[in-house]
């Protein structure tokens, strides 16, 4: 399987260490809600498709990228910046997919 | 020249002879030979034993699917088991052994088997051997005093256990367009997308380029295909964007376009050049990749079918066009298609008689009659084998009429006198890396046979892979992909000219004839026809049911020969057309690849030595190195004659009596940096950090999301925006991909910067109450009494010269101070350390000590926050925060994470004044004989010189509320037990005063 | 249908074989049933069975899509243990270690259960010290376990590189002598014909596409072969749990579907006569019956559904099957194959009622299902029946990661590629 980093270019996915499912979203550090806690932490969506996860280019950029994957090819139909911010890497490398 | 070899004709060098061995004999054969030619050139017939039954077998194959001339090379102390003789090239002073033998091939007392017949049936295992219900052979005893004999029945070669001296090397390689297999299809697409520039890889399995051209007997562009073969490669060679790799079996088709290759560089030599690897592998990412792999001739499934003499057609064929050796005098064929016929004729020509050409068949085109008369062969349309004669070689057959629609048997079987028969039961394509791919495959009702489906990833087919079988087609389908791959346009062709023998590729649709006898589908496992009949009979009749009853498939040769004859069968027994049955798919590797290959570059280097900068000093003055992860550290710096506790004990006294110095350098080390940096830090501690000072450090705590403790370590204030994290040796990588994960996807808002600067820092602690007198007498550029540095203050100063940053704080309870120095400096500041704290006594301790100074103290480490415990279990929530959230914080007050019975940090003091052990559970009740009730367990324990106690820190149910509280060790596993008091955790100096100062 | 066994092999011999029968029915499904579980894996099939003998409830109906034990049943690295850290852990594998250890017998089909032993190798003194731990915190349950030295190791498995020389030297090894490896797809077989001879149905190629509802409840499920009633819908799916609860319109789950990948080499004579495990890494080896080396490492690592593997792990897992046994470079990797694991977020199972009305739940296996099959169908069938856990699943519920009791052996928290 190979990843293509937005600021790195086509790499193994050997150089990229999985972070898991992308749509949890953690709730204000503030917040007492446990069950929205809860699901953060512990609810995953596991979808037999298209899969929205995070990973990071732990062998390389160190960035974590959002890839859009099937879990049932492996084909990969999107990659860009988690961060959803592209600029602070598009400043290092023109021409970086936005 | 030996009987079975022809004056001429071959790819092999008659004027080299090569001297090999096998079972001991000597044998001679040429250079081009493989051990299975060679073999059959001096005669032999007996090649191996099968799996189950142990019969006598020759060689089937002349290629990579042969199931039963299995070998074990030897290289001195080295063994190689079960490699096929037909893909040895042999080498003077090769020697080979035969397998699953006993006491020698020709006489095998395994052979016994045979006459259990059909006990030994296909899945006869499941139902007996159960043994008694009652009495001493109850439970598993029974199984398992038979499984001692079937274990040592079973199993083909033997392995070697002497390290294998030889390299493997490792090759990542890049192309636009790979090539797999190079026959005639395969030549021509490599050729066609060299020619468009592109980077191109061919890979071929055997030694020699041109794959069926080779022995194909047929003439392309006016040269013998072999010689058009030969200057096709040639050519490609004159390229520098190609790059040949002969001997290179692609084996796996991963994910991306990923294939992997394994080349056997010099398993073909006597003696391997310097510094060659034995075998290297490949990976490569392809662009596209073009399969031409070829296909597959099937065995007729008949009565006595696995008889040594009995081959397939092709095989023969190649062996007389290709090596000029015959396999045998007075050859009968017997076959269901017309490619047999092309075999006949150049058997012929080689100089055998071909007795017979049995057919199935009742009607022949006037073609294949025409061939059979060139060849001299009476033609049994019509008709079968039904049985085979011979003991250890093949002496003749029976055939009889048969009919095809009904598959009866009708007349008098008729014997014929031959000392081979060839057989063929029609062509497989070569899809197994089509089918790793992703795809199902589809069958063809026409040529009876499985072809590839439609791409899910980009590789194009080409020749008989996509089942056309003629040379003509293939090149054209070869060069269509050649110029697709690379996105390029053909233009017009003139045909090439082949001349070639007439043959249509549809074969009929018979796969077994049904008589009396044993008649085989899978040689290597012993898998019947009639085993086949019987899974069907209990039920086991999807593909996978079937493979898995009768181990149909499961052998060396992965079902290559028996795969389509077992589907057939089992079609038949359903009632069902074969595709309703299913196939199975493929997965890796194509053929068995060596172990050594695949983890090629990684012996004895299977993970990263991590060495800290003053490791070199360490080795040289005595220090008995420890692995902490990858890391190496000392343990004990011991002198001569101590023991292990000895010598720490005597290097924490006398630290604590006057000084210690020891190697802090694997801690873990971020700088955080950044406007928001002290933010970033509140939310990822439980304690506060935006509250430190410049120039003061902290010790802090981090839970992970779920509320349990993650790491601990002391963070430096070295600027406004400016921290140095330290983090235990451990979990350094894990911290440092935690923060990233909550700066990058969490808080990208936070304008914050972490580096791991581990590798850049060298740090050494010294403690003790002469630490500060040994600072002051080789520091320059900073005071360090109490008010230039107090209790967590950091100065920056000269050590011999080099800038070093100087933290006052301390693990082992004493006074203490960590330095650090750029990496490079490390041993340059650490002998300036021990020089001037020679006049005060100051010791190396390793990391014995620093536990036991660290266990007299009650700090925690990795053995307490082990990933179960919270920051309340380990005494430890005055860290916890009230006055912001941190991560963690909404999760650790969850009903498990504060019930009354967790596992809490106590101390434990011998009361027998024994040692106690690591891992050794503690009781209330002490029953040695049925240990029971554990109230928890030691995570680390040592002698402690300061209280000249036995001392352990432990996790025990109820805690503090025990402290005071008498038990008992219970140590089953190292028989241990004893009275203990559970005291503190805090042993040696509460109150601090001591480093305090 | 006939009892196996030696006598019945020679008198089937002496006809040539022709009277056996079908192992199991391969019937239609019926309109209801009382309970339908879907899933004809190990666990699917010995719940079934277990439904049947122990709580005499028949009218059972096991729903498989595919193949009956094309799961994971059929993809392991068939090792049976019961050497946990954490009680809760140790008391379920040890029931069913019990139940394996009688296993051939209840069923009437050797299921091959070996019990050769099972090393667990540490590379440290620190190691060692966990080892003991967790061998000491066994022995507390009454679950066999000993330490083992090099010396003694290096007799035990001679092919060992048990020299102080290697990169990770072995400092020793906890042994469970009653740990053994068993035949996998023979448990399937076992069981399904276990099932089957006490009425149960088990209907192959049968794809659960929804769930029949009133209201909350489940009252059955729609399926290729027509819709189908039941009182109880018992799930034991493993890999494919996130995929069969989004059908019940529940898409999250603490649970992750990853691939692991195992493999198998040439037939060898014996040299490795136990279960071996690595301690600087994840790496197991066994040798088969038939003489492969049986063995597996790593989960891939991410989320995958396909039952195939990456390249990486295969590079990995041989370098350390090298680092133990350096004379193996010449033994030849022959298969190789892809599991989908049910990835739990505390590595432990998860047997429960609910989490909807008429619907019972059995996953979480990460890649330990094998070792629990016997176990899992009795507690499952045990709750199925009484509609509350038996003490050995208990501590097993799908709420308690919320409540803060999860059961993590390695401590690793919710990140179930590192369980």
């Amino acid at each position: 399987m190979l990843i293509t980093c937005p600021y790195c270019g086509p790499r193994d996915v050997l150089e990229f260490t999985y972070q898991g499912d992308g749509n949890r979203e953690r709730p204000q550090p503030a917040s007492q809600n446990l069950d929205a806690w809860n699901a953060y932490v512990y609810d995953r969506l596991n979808p037999a498709g298209d899969h929205n996860e995070i990973w990071q280019h732990s062998g390389g950029c160190r960035s974590h990228l959002r890839v859009v994957r099937n879990t049932l090819t492996h084909e990969i139909s999107s990659t860009t910046f988690a961060r959803g911010d592209h600029k602070s890497a598009a400043r290092h490398k023109a021409g970086g997919k936005s | 020249m030996s009987p079975r070899r022809s004056d001429t004709g071959g790819r092999i060098d008659r004027l080299r002879t090569i001297r090999f061995t096998f079972d001991g004999a000597s044998y001679t054969g040429h250079a081009g030979d493989t051990l299975a030619s060679a073999l059959l050139a001096n005669g032999v017939s007996l090649f191996g034993r099968s799996f189950k039954y142990h019969r006598p077998r020759g060689v089937l194959t002349a290629g990579v699917e042969e199931p039963n001339a299995l070998v074990t090379v030897l290289r001195g102390e080295v063994r190689e088991p079960n490699i096929a003789a037909t893909m040895i090239e042999i080498y003077d002073g090769l020697t080979a052994v035969s397998q699953n033998r006993f006491p020698s091939l020709s006489w095998d007392v395994g052979a016994v088997n045979q006459l259990g017949g059909k006990v030994l049936s296909a899945g006869f295992y499941y139902k007996t051997f159960m043994g008694p219900v009652f009495g001493p052979l109850k439970g598993t005893r029974f199984w398992m005093f038979c499984e001692h004999f079937i274990r040592r029945a079973a199993g083909l070669g033997r392995a070697g256990t002497a390290p294998d001296t030889a390299r493997y090397e490792r090759m990542n390689a890049f192309c636009d367009v790979l090539v797999v297999g190079s026959g005639p299809a395969g030549l021509i697409a490599a050729k066609a997308a060299t020619d468009q520039g592109a980077r191109v890889i061919l890979a071929e399995l055997e030694p020699h380029f041109g794959g069926s051209a080779n022995w194909s007997g047929e003439v392309i562009d006016d040269m013998p295909a072999a010689d058009w073969a030969a200057r096709t490669a040639g050519q490609l060679e004159g390229h520098d964007n190609v790059r040949l790799l002969p001997r290179t079996t692609v084996w796996g088709y991963y994910d991306g376009n990923t294939l992997a290759a394994l080349e056997r560089v010099t398993d073909h030599k006597e003696n391997p050049g310097k510094g060659e690897p034995r075998h290297r592998y490949w990976a490569i990412r392809a662009k596209t990749v073009v399969l031409a792999t070829g296909s597959f001739e099937r065995p007729l499934v008949f009565p006595g079918n696995d008889r040594p003499g009995v081959m397939l057609a092709h095989a023969a064929e190649r062996y007389a066009n290709e090596y000029g050796v015959l396999p045998g005098d007075r050859i009968a064929l017997f076959t269901n298609n017309d490619s047999a016929y092309r075999a006949a004729l150049a058997l012929k020509k080689a100089g055998a008689a071909i007795v017979a050409i049995v057919d199935v068949r009742p009607e022949l085109s006037n073609e294949m009659r025409k061939l059979a008369g060139e060849a001299e062969a009476e033609i049994l349309a019509g008709h079968a084998v039904v049985a085979t004669e011979g003991g250890k070689a093949l002496s003749g057959l029976k055939v009889q009429r048969f009919d095809m629609a009904s598959g009866a048997l009708s007349g008098d079987a008729r014997s014929i006198h031959a000392d081979c028969l060839l057989m063929s039961g029609g062509w497989s394509p070569t899809i197994h890396l089509a089918s790793q791919a992703g795809a199902r495959a589809e069958w063809n009702e026409a040529l009876q046979a499985f072809l590839p489906p439609k791409p899910t990833q980009k590789w194009i087919g080409a020749g008989a892979f996509n089942g056309h079988f003629k040379t003509l087609e293939a090149i054209l389908d070869g060069r269509n992909a050649g110029l697709s791959a690379v996105g390029a346009t053909g233009t017009p062709m003139a045909y090439p000219s082949i001349e070639s023998l007439p043959g249509d590729p549809r074969p009929a649709p018979v796969f077994e004839i049904k008589a009396k006898g044993k008649s085989f589908v899978d040689f290597q496992h012993d898998v019947t026809a009639e085993d086949v009949r019987l899974a069907h009979r209990e039920g086991f009749i999807s593909v996978e049911h079937l493979k898995r009853y009768t181990t149909l498939g499961m052998a060396t040769d992965q079902g290559k020969n028996s795969n389509i004859p077992g589907l057939a069968i089992m079609a038949e027994a359903l009632g069902k057309p074969i595709p309703e049955v299913g196939t199975t798919r493929f997965r890796p590797p194509y053929s068995a690849v060596s172990i050594g290959s695949l983890a090629a570059e990684r012996f004895d280097d299977i993970k990263p030595e991590r060495l800290t900068p003053m490791h070199d000093w360490h080795v040289a003055n005595g220090a008995t190195m420890y692995a902490a992860g990858l890391w190496y550290r000392p343990m004990i710096y011991g002198l001569s004659g101590e023991t292990i506790e000895q010598a720490y004990v005597r290097e924490a006294k006398a630290t604590r009596e006057s000084a210690g110095i020891v190697d802090v350098s694997t801690l873990g080390k971020i700088a955080v940096q950044g406007p928001d940096a002290a933010e970033f830090l509140d939310r990822v501690y439980t304690n506060m950090f935006s509250t430190l000072a410049v120039g003061k450090a902290r010790y802090g705590l981090m839970l992970r999301e779920d509320g349990l403790a993650f790491d601990d370590g002391t963070t430096w204030r070295l600027g406004e925006q400016d921290f140095l994290m330290t983090t235990t040796t451990a979990n350094a990588g894990k911290v440092m991909q935690h923060l990233e994960y909550f700066l990058d996807v969490i808080w990208p808002e936070l304008k914050v910067h972490v580096t791991s600067v581990t590798d850049e820092w060298a740090g050494a602690a010294i403690g003790g109450p002469k630490a500060r007198a040994i600072l002051a007498a080789c520091l320059t550029g900073t005071a360090v009494d109490n008010a230039t540095l107090p209790f967590m203050g950091i100065v920056r100063g000269k050590i011999a010269g080099v800038p070093v940053m100087i933290c006052r704080l301390s693990f082992s309870g004493e006074m203490a101070f960590e330095v650090y120095c750029g990496a490079g400096y490390g041993t340059h500041v650490w002998e300036a350390l021990v020089e001037a704290g020679k006049p005060f006594g100051l010791v190396t301790y390793g990391l014995e000590a620093l536990g036991t100074m660290r266990i007299e103290k009650g700090h925690v480490t990795g053995a307490e926050i082990d990933g179960r415990t919270t920051a309340r279990d380990l005494h430890l929530d005055w860290m916890l925060s009230k006055k912001k959230p941190f991560i963690g914080s909404a999760m650790m007050d969850r009903e498990g994470l504060i019930a009354p019975d967790r596992l809490e940090l106590v101390g434990l003091i011998a009361l027998d004044n024994r040692p106690l052990n690591g891992g050794a559970h503690v009781v209330e009740v002490l029953d040695e004989a049925n240990p029971h009730d554990s109230i928890g367990h030691i995570t680390a324990c040592c002698y402690s010189p300061a209280l000249g106690k036995h001392i352990a820190l432990a996790l025990i149910k109820g805690g503090k509320a025990r402290h005071g509280s008498r038990a008992f060790v219970s140590d089953p596993l190292r028989n241990r037990f004893g009275p203990i008091e559970i005291v503190s955790n805090h042993f040696y100096d509460s109150d601090g005063s001591r480093m305090h100062g | 249908m006939a009892e196996y066994s030696a006598f019945s092999l020679l008198k089937n011999a002496l006809t040539g074989n022709k009277d056996w029968k079908p192992a199991w029915r391969k019937p239609d499904p019926k309109a209801s049933y009382d309970v339908i579980v879907i899933g004809g894996g190990g666990h699917g099939l010995s719940t079934a069975y277990y439904l049947a003998k122990e709580h005499g409830i028949t009218n059972v109906a096991v729903l498989e899509r595919g193949w009956l034990g094309s799961g994971n049943v059929g993809r392991n690295t068939t090792a049976v243990r019961s050497n946990y850290l954490l009680p809760a852990n140790t008391r379920f594998y040890e029931h069913s270690m019990k139940l394996w250890e009688n296993l051939s017998h209840d069923l009437n089909y050797n299921v091959m259960f070996s019990q050769r032993g099972c090393l667990n190798l540490a590379h440290t003194p620190g190691q060692f010290d966990d080892l003991a731990r967790r061998g000491n915190a066994m022995r507390h349950l009454g679950v066999d376990a000993e330490l083992m030295t090099t010396a003694e190791i290096a007799r035990l498995v001679p092919a060992l590189d048990v020299s102080g020389s290697a990169r990770f030297p072995i400092v020793g090894g906890l042994m469970q002598r009653r740990a053994g490896t068993a035949r996998h797809d023979a448990v399937a077989w076992g069981y399904a014909r276990g099932a089957d001879r006490r009425g149960v149905d088990i209907v192959e190629n049968c794809e659960v596409t929804g769930f029949l509802r009133d209201g909350d409840r489940i009252t059955g499920v729609s399926t290729t072969r027509g819709e189908i009633r039941a009182k109880k819908v018992a799930l034991a799916v493993a890999g494919s749990t996130g995929r069969v609860m989004q059908l019940a319109g529940i898409d999250h789950m603490p649970i992750e579907s990853h691939v692991l990948q195992a493999f198998v080499s040439e037939s060898l004579k014996p040299i490795i006569d136990t279960i071996l495990t690595f301690g600087m890494g994840h790496f197991y080896i066994s040798q088969s019956d038939k003489g492969g080396l049986v063995y597996g490492g790593d989960l891939d690592g991410y989320n995958s559904y396909a039952q195939r593997g990456s390249l990486p792990i295969v590079d990995e897992v041989m370098s350390e099957m090298l680092a133990l046994f350096p004379g193996l470079a010449r033994v030849r990797m022959l298969r190789s194959w892809g599991g989908v694991c049910d990835m739990s977020m505390d590595g432990s199972p998860i047997i429960t009622t609910g989490p909807l009305p008429g619907m019972y739940l059995n996953c979480g296996w990460c890649y330990g299902g094998f070792k629990a099959t016997p176990a899992s169908g009795w507690c499952f069938a045990w709750t199925i029946a009484k509609d509350e856990p038996h003490d050995f699943n208990a501590p097993f519920t799908l709420d308690r990661f919320y409540r803060g009791l999860v059961i993590d052996d390695k401590g690793q928290g919710a990140t179930p590629r590192m369980h």
